[in-house]
């Protein structure tokens, strides 16, 4: 598949959070505003794209030689785990500034379906080391996309007067749920269309 | 004692009230079985886990308990996915990534951080079959409205000549697709929270 298709399939038509519901948790509960969404956006299109290769190099070169796949749940969530912290500790070190933005999101990025989704996603799809890295970084773009937009929605949803039992969460759901009747627009034929 | 088990059903309920370890609960919806199948894997896990971090809670370090905690997981979750791999492999097949998924389910590591690792093992036990059996009446409430509305039917285990699908007349001729659709899954969860929301606002005023 070219990285061109990789791109616009992750981002619009498999978009991880409205049609694969991969990092629901964040999406509904870092959305109340757009600084600490689009924060949470980058800081997990951050470690997506990392994990993504460092998954792919650690699946080819040592549990494929080796035979044991069967450790790979085990291996990419600890690979993750510890990945999340180095980054955080590097990040802190090499740009302050980036840490106080990015920071406060570092931790909670391990326990975020997406970025193992990702890797596990990468290996069933049989991408090479160039896709996996792309498919990271397209995924990121997708979740970054869609809380952006959805903590728009939300910030004007605050002016509004709603209904009691379903002020917060579930109106956020149900505009979550419009949001991806919306993406339901970009389908296969996309891909075709554009591509040929 | 008892209250730690029923806590999880109704109160505390994972989903609907502390709104934890929802991707799995809109992805695997669509189908009633896979509710069913998925909510058994995460009782299995969290009762291995929340016994292994009340029994570990005073030989695992402070600092480090969270990747301790990380691994125990993820080794219960290795047995359910070999174990599913081997003896269910349409459900294996049909859940596809939620299951190696689980282990990043927060509400399993939520309830060995907030409850296992400050509690007896009967406590642990207790509140893991609790929180467990919620979590998966709310998937199969969910899965309920789901594949009835999207495609009017309701699928569970197929025994011998029956093979497991019911056909709901009226709505299996014309069904609203959308329900089985990703859009349909996020519009009745909100709808569903709303109610429950309006449900024990009722009940605290009463």
């Amino acid at each position: 598949m070219s990285y061109l298709a990789i791109l616009i399939s992750f981002v619009f038509i498999n978009n991880f959070i409205l049609t694969q519901f991969l990092g629901l948790c964040p999406f509904i509960g870092v959305s109340k505003n757009t600084e600490s969404a689009i924060g949470m956006g980058f800081a997990v299109t951050f470690v997506m794209a990392i994990a993504s290769i460092v998954t792919w190099l650690l699946s080819h070169y040592i549990l494929i030689p080796f035979n044991i796949e069967y450790l790979q749940t085990i291996t990419f969530i600890l690979v993750i785990a510890s990945l999340v912290q180095f980054v955080e500790m590097v990040i802190q070190k090499i740009s302050p500034q980036l840490y106080k933005a990015l920071g406060i999101f570092l931790p909670l990025i391990t326990t975020n379906c997406a970025v193992l989704g990702i890797a596990l996603i990468n290996i069933t799809n049989n991408y090479n080391a160039l896709e996996s890295f792309v498919a990271g970084i397209s995924a990121g773009i997708g979740f970054l996309l869609a809380i952006l937009l959805m903590s728009n929605i939300r910030e004007k949803l605050d002016l509004i007067r709603v209904p009691k039992p379903l002020q917060g969460v579930p109106v956020a759901f149900i505009s979550g749920g419009l949001m991806a009747l919306a993406f339901m627009a970009f389908d296969r034929a996309l891909l075709t269309n554009l591509l040929g | 004692m008892l209250k730690e088990f029923t806590k999880g059903i109704f109160k505390k309920n994972p989903i609907f009230i502390i709104v934890l370890g929802l991707c799995p609960a809109l992805g695997v919806s669509s189908k009633f079985i896979n509710a069913i199948g998925m909510g058994a894997g995460v009782v299995f896990v969290l009762l291995g886990s929340n016994i292994f971090v009340s029994l570990l809670k005073n030989f695992i370090p402070e600092k480090v308990r969270i990747p301790a905690y990380i691994v125990i997981i993820a080794s219960f979750v290795t047995i359910v996915e070999m174990v599913m791999h081997a003896y269910l492999p349409s459900l294996f097949e049909s859940l596809g990534v939620f299951v190696p998924l689980i282990v990043v389910n927060c509400l399993i590591l939520g309830r060995a951080e907030a409850f296992a690792n400050r509690n007896s093992v009967r406590a642990s036990i207790l509140d893991a079959l609790g929180m467990g059996i919620g979590f998966t009446l709310s998937l199969m409430l969910i899965a309920l409205f789901r594949e009835v509305l999207g495609a009017g039917t309701i699928t569970i285990i197929s025994i011998g000549s029956f093979d497991g699908i019911i056909k709901i007349p009226g709505i299996y001729n014309a069904p609203a697709r959308v329900f089985g659709l990703s859009a349909g899954a996020l519009l009745v969860m909100g709808y569903l929270k709303a109610f429950f929301n309006w449900y024990s606002s009722r009940r605290k005023v009463s």
